[in-house]
């Protein structure tokens, strides 16, 4: 094993920093990617009037300055999804008051269909940069940002609050301040956690922004320059060849993304596993390795190394240092924390009679009942998909985590598939309903699933390759076959994994409702009777007092699923389950 | 030498003192679990000070208390005439799981304290260099910890304490995740750093479980006993550095702890006391039937014959104290042992049962078990008087709270639950957490 590599300027030699053969590659991949985004983000700046004017065009050679928006609003998300994360996990680690209710929120907030509020969002946006791109851009940057930002906040609290006790006695007992504490003990020891989901949150992004770019909402119709409005063009214009130029360019973004992005992010947080024990096989990445062999692009580097170490002895950032461990023994005012409680319940009542007072000013008890009618329609499409996908999925993940060497190659293969947004796949869908004569109401669903069933297919994967070996040989030795085998010797062992999986996949299944319920192509359009197209229509209607209950009777749904089943069957799978 | 420094003849000034300290975890009825009752002594100018007890007497919490990590529920500790209420410049602490920061380097990880401290880069550079030199890590300097052996990790958790040039130096089982040969050579080398003066510590403290290891390094022993912890016995280790650890005079100290630690300790109860003597609030360890039989096989069969010093006893079994004194604490509340005049003798059960067939093991264990284990026989009773013959495992664990922590009680009950299984005088099921009489 070597040693991993480490980006510590402090420890590369000033005279060493003369250009190498490794800046030769580095330097035009660097800037070439630079070049990019700075075209790309001329556009985000202009007025609407000149998005209006220059209306998307179908031509493929646009397709590469339309992938740059479309990945540059990725990006922007991600940066705002960090800053969120590091800010509100953060808060919701180190107060128990802010816990109690940042904790909840984000809870719910993972459970809101995120395209169900686009259209609240594009009309406030629109309205704080009146005449500007800017605020469709922001409008669309901030549903993928809701579609990732919640479960990267998540792990970060999770991680901040298991923080190892002995490296947490370390850092007060060698009197860290509060700021080197952050940094040198918190942040790195949430890095794997973080990279991580951020990882799955930008696999789910993609859906996210190819719907969000365009949108109409009332009369208001904006196509943002992106893959997503190519593709919702060539939609309207029937044109399958710009849609097969379109899966093109979205399959190149994602592997160029895979490549440049996340595969060094992986290996660079490899650093920070806690475990003390050696890593079996290291992750690999060309790019990382020619970065870091790149001297010159070190020494570019340096002064940003330097600045960070600065801060860590700075004396304006450390005067605050932590006492010592919080004991049961320490009180905290009993009465505080009463009127807390109470203040939240109430403030709590009071949204929730907004609300009320807001959907009561239009709509009366049957819309409620069609609403959770619809509610259980789509209900019942997700559960039997799921099922479906579990079926067919399970037995086929287990085949090949068993055997490595086909598991590394199609491992990649399946994370691909769950990056790739499944929209862009709809229209062939539609020919086929139409060219079969098909029951919508039957076959649209399995859009719904389209996208997702992959999150259990990887997740049995990675199960099942972390089956520990000597089992296999012990069931073997014993002759445990069929579904003897199935039933105690791999399910148990693949169990957790398979709950994470069908639990992402479920919740991606809500998601797409809206927008697998109801397609089109060219004139044509179908629809599935269901929570998530009924949210659809209400949002080309503009009927905001229905889109909120729709939203609203939505999250229900998915918190009342996930309670019932998810958490349940997770619990279940940590009690019984455990290899340990 | 050390002799000229030592305690006793000179009355050597108090670096850290530790007066009256009394810690106590709430618990979940309300009331209290104490931990540590009463502690005070010093630590002296000049001296290594050990603080032996068996896992769970609170010598660990008594550590962080004496280092700022914890408050004291009441009690005071003093360290240069101040107060000390947080962790304090100049007290360095060495951690059991070396407590490394796995994400930092080996220069990174010594310098972190100095960073802490505000020191310039170059000049902290400089002082972890010549930490990593002087405890033997020369060449590791960009390594990470995880490439390092566990002796490796333990000199740079070494080299981070010495490097911020501690007056005090706490070391927390700092030898006990180290395999024998490697913990005996960083004993050594830490010793030769201590008696050659090559840094400023002026007294350090330790603690350990480890009976031998105390010895070969502390000038003073404190013994702490267990539920709560307080100060049992305290000596002094009158041998010059380095020790012989073969030496008849090292021996002798060594036999006379385990005879301490072993002495005038009868059937522990919960730290309620007396009312509860006798009752189910009996505390039992938690010590593997399996376990027990081995240990009276061992003591049996020539040469020991039914007779032996505990620390012989240890060493055939190759267990150290921490895992031995449960063991003979199991053996002597089942009747199957008894300590006479310092050394441990099988009773005449204990005979049969080392003499006896698997079936007959099991029944005089039981027997046994009902008649000295309160618990066992409550258990047993209304096991009977129930109709399914089933009680779940909550039915017993609030009355055993009532005299025990909540720890304790769990503790006992998964005990008594090994115990009667292997006696077969109730079963248990885990997955449901039920008792039921075996069927």
């Amino acid at each position: 094993m070597h040693a991993p590599v480490h980006l510590h300027a402090t420890t590369i030699p000033a005279k060493l920093a003369a250009p190498n053969r490794w800046d030769l590659l580095a330097f035009p991949l660097i800037f070439a990617v630079l070049v990019l985004l700075a075209v790309g983000a001329k556009g985000t700046f202009g007025s609407l009037e000149a998005v209006k004017a220059g209306p998307i065009s179908l031509d493929p050679a646009m397709l590469p300055g339309y992938a740059v928006r479309t990945v540059l609003r990725m990006l922007a998300a991600m940066a705002a999804s960090l800053l969120f994360t590091l800010t509100y996990g953060t808060l919701a680690a180190k107060s128990k008051r802010a816990e109690l209710i940042l904790i909840p929120i984000l809870d719910v907030l993972q459970s809101v269909p995120i395209l169900g509020y686009i259209s609240f969002t594009v009309v406030f946006f629109m309205n704080l940069f009146p005449g500007r791109v800017l605020g469709a851009e922001l409008a669309s940057i901030f549903a993928v940002f809701t579609s990732q930002a919640w479960n990267m906040a998540f792990s970060f609290y999770q991680s901040l609050r298991t923080v190892p006790l002995d490296l947490d006695e370390a850092s007060r007992a060698f009197r860290f301040s509060s700021w080197q504490r952050f940094w040198r003990v918190e942040a790195p020891f949430a890095v794997p956690g973080l990279v991580w989901n951020m990882m799955m949150s930008m696999s789910g992004g993609w859906f996210f922004v190819v719907a969000s770019e365009a949108i109409s909402v009332g009369d208001e119709q904006i196509a943002l320059p992106g893959i997503g409005s190519y593709v919702a063009l060539a939609i309207e214009r029937q044109d399958l060849g710009a849609i097969g130029w379109a899966l093109l360019a979205m399959t190149l973004v994602i592997l160029l993304y895979d490549q440049l992005m996340f595969r060094p992010l992986v290996v660079w947080a490899d650093h920070f596993r806690s475990e003390q024990a050696a890593a079996q096989s290291l992750p690999h990445s060309w790019f990382l390795t020619v970065v870091h062999r790149a001297r010159f692009l070190h020494a570019l580097g340096r002064p940003l190394g330097l600045a960070a170490q600065w801060t860590l002895r700075a004396p304006i950032l450390n005067k605050a240092v932590p006492g010592p461990m919080i004991t049961e023994t320490t009180t905290r005012s009993r009465v505080v924390d009463g009127l807390w409680y109470v203040g939240v319940i109430l403030a709590a009542l009071f949204a929730a009679s907004i609300i009320i007072r807001y959907i009561a000013t239009e709509l009366n008890w049957s819309d409620v009942l069609t609403v959770l009618r619809l509610g259980a329609y789509t209900l019942l499409r997700v559960a039997v998909l799921i099922a479906l996908a579990s079926i067919i999925w399970v037995p086929i993940g287990v085949m090949i985590g068993l055997r490595p060497k086909l598991a590394e190659a199609i491992q990649p293969l399946a994370q691909f598939l769950a990056a790739f947004p499944a929209n862009l796949l709809f229209p062939f869908a539609v020919i086929t309903i139409v060219r079969f004569d098909l029951n919508p109401d039957i076959w649209l669903s399995l859009l719904m699933i389209l996208g997702t069933q992959w999150y259990i297919l990887f997740n049995v994967i990675a199960g099942a390759t972390a089956y520990p070996t000597d089992f296999l040989e012990a069931a073997s030795n014993f002759q445990i076959h069929g579904w003897k085998w199935w039933r105690n010797v791999i399910l148990p062992g693949i169990f957790p994994y398979y709950v994470t999986g069908a639990l992402t996949a479920s919740g991606g299944a809500w998601n797409a409702s809206i927008v697998a319920e109801s397609v089109s192509w060219g004139q044509t359009h179908l629809t599935a009777q269901g929570l998530g197209s009924y949210i659809a229509e209400m949002t080309t209607k503009a009927d905001y007092p229905r889109i909120v209950l729709g939203i609203a009777v939505m999250s229900l749904y998915v918190i009342f699923f996930n309670r019932v089943l998810w958490r349940r069957l997770y619990r279940y799978g940590e009690r019984h389950s455990r290899l340990d | 030498m050390l002799e000229a420094t030592r305690s006793q003849d000179v009355a050597a000034k108090a670096v850290l003192d530790l007066s009256h300290i009394h810690q106590a975890f709430p618990r979940p009825n309300g009331d209290s679990s104490v931990v540590l009752d009463d502690i005070s002594f010093s630590l002296r100018e000049g001296e290594i000070v050990g603080v032996l007890g068996r896992s769970g007497c609170g010598k660990s919490t008594l550590l962080r208390i004496a280092s700022g990590l914890m408050r004291p529920t009441s009690g005071k500790v003093t360290y240069e005439g101040a107060p000390v209420d947080r962790p304090a410049k100049g007290i360095a602490m060495v951690f059991q799981t070396f407590a490394l920061f796995p994400w930092l380097t080996v220069l990174q990880n010594v310098m972190a304290g100095l960073d802490a401290l505000g020191m310039k880069e170059a000049q902290a550079r400089e002082k972890a260099l010549a930490a990593i030199e002087l405890i033997g890590l020369d060449g590791f300097e960009t390594a990470y910890p995880r490439e390092l052996s566990g002796g490796m990790r333990q000199r740079v958790g070494f080299a981070r304490a010495l490097v911020v040039d501690p007056v005090i130096l706490l070391m927390d089982e700092a030898f006990s995740a180290l395999d024998v040969l490697t913990a005996e050579t960083l004993r050594s080398d830490f010793i030769d750093i201590w008696t050659e003066k090559k840094t400023a510590i002026k007294s350090v403290m330790l603690v350990t479980h480890n009976i031998e290891e105390a010895v070969f390094l502390c000038d003073r022993i404190i013994v702490l006993a267990s539920n709560p912890g307080r100060i049992a016995t305290e000596l002094e280790v009158p041998l010059p550095q380095p020790r012989e650890r073969l030496a008849p005079e090292f021996r002798e100290i060594v036999d006379d702890i385990y005879a301490r630690m072993t002495a005038g300790r009868g059937p522990q109860t919960g730290e309620k006391g007396d009312a509860a003597l006798a009752g189910i609030g009996m505390r039992l360890p938690v010590v593997p039937s399996l376990r027990i039989a081995d240990f009276l096989d061992m003591l049996a069969l020539p040469p020991l014959s039914g007779k032996a010093d505990l620390r012989v006893l240890g060493e055939r079994l190759r267990l150290e104290v921490d895992t031995l004194l449960p063991v003979e604490e199991a053996a002597q509340i089942l009747g199957f042992v008894e300590m006479k005049g310092g050394a441990l003798h099988l009773t005449a059960a204990g005979k049969i049962f080392a003499g006896d067939t698997a079936e007959g093991r099991k029944k005089l264990f039981g027997e046994h078990l009902l008649r000295s284990v309160p618990l066992a026989a409550h258990i047993r009773r209304i096991l009977s008087e129930r109709s399914p013959h089933a009680a779940p495992r909550g039915r017993f664990l609030p009355e055993l709270q009532d005299h025990l922590t909540p720890h304790e009680a769990d503790q006992t009950l998964t005990a008594v639950i090994d115990w009667g299984r292997y006696a077969e005088i109730f079963a248990y099921d885990h997955k449901h957490h039920r008792f039921s009489l075996t069927p």
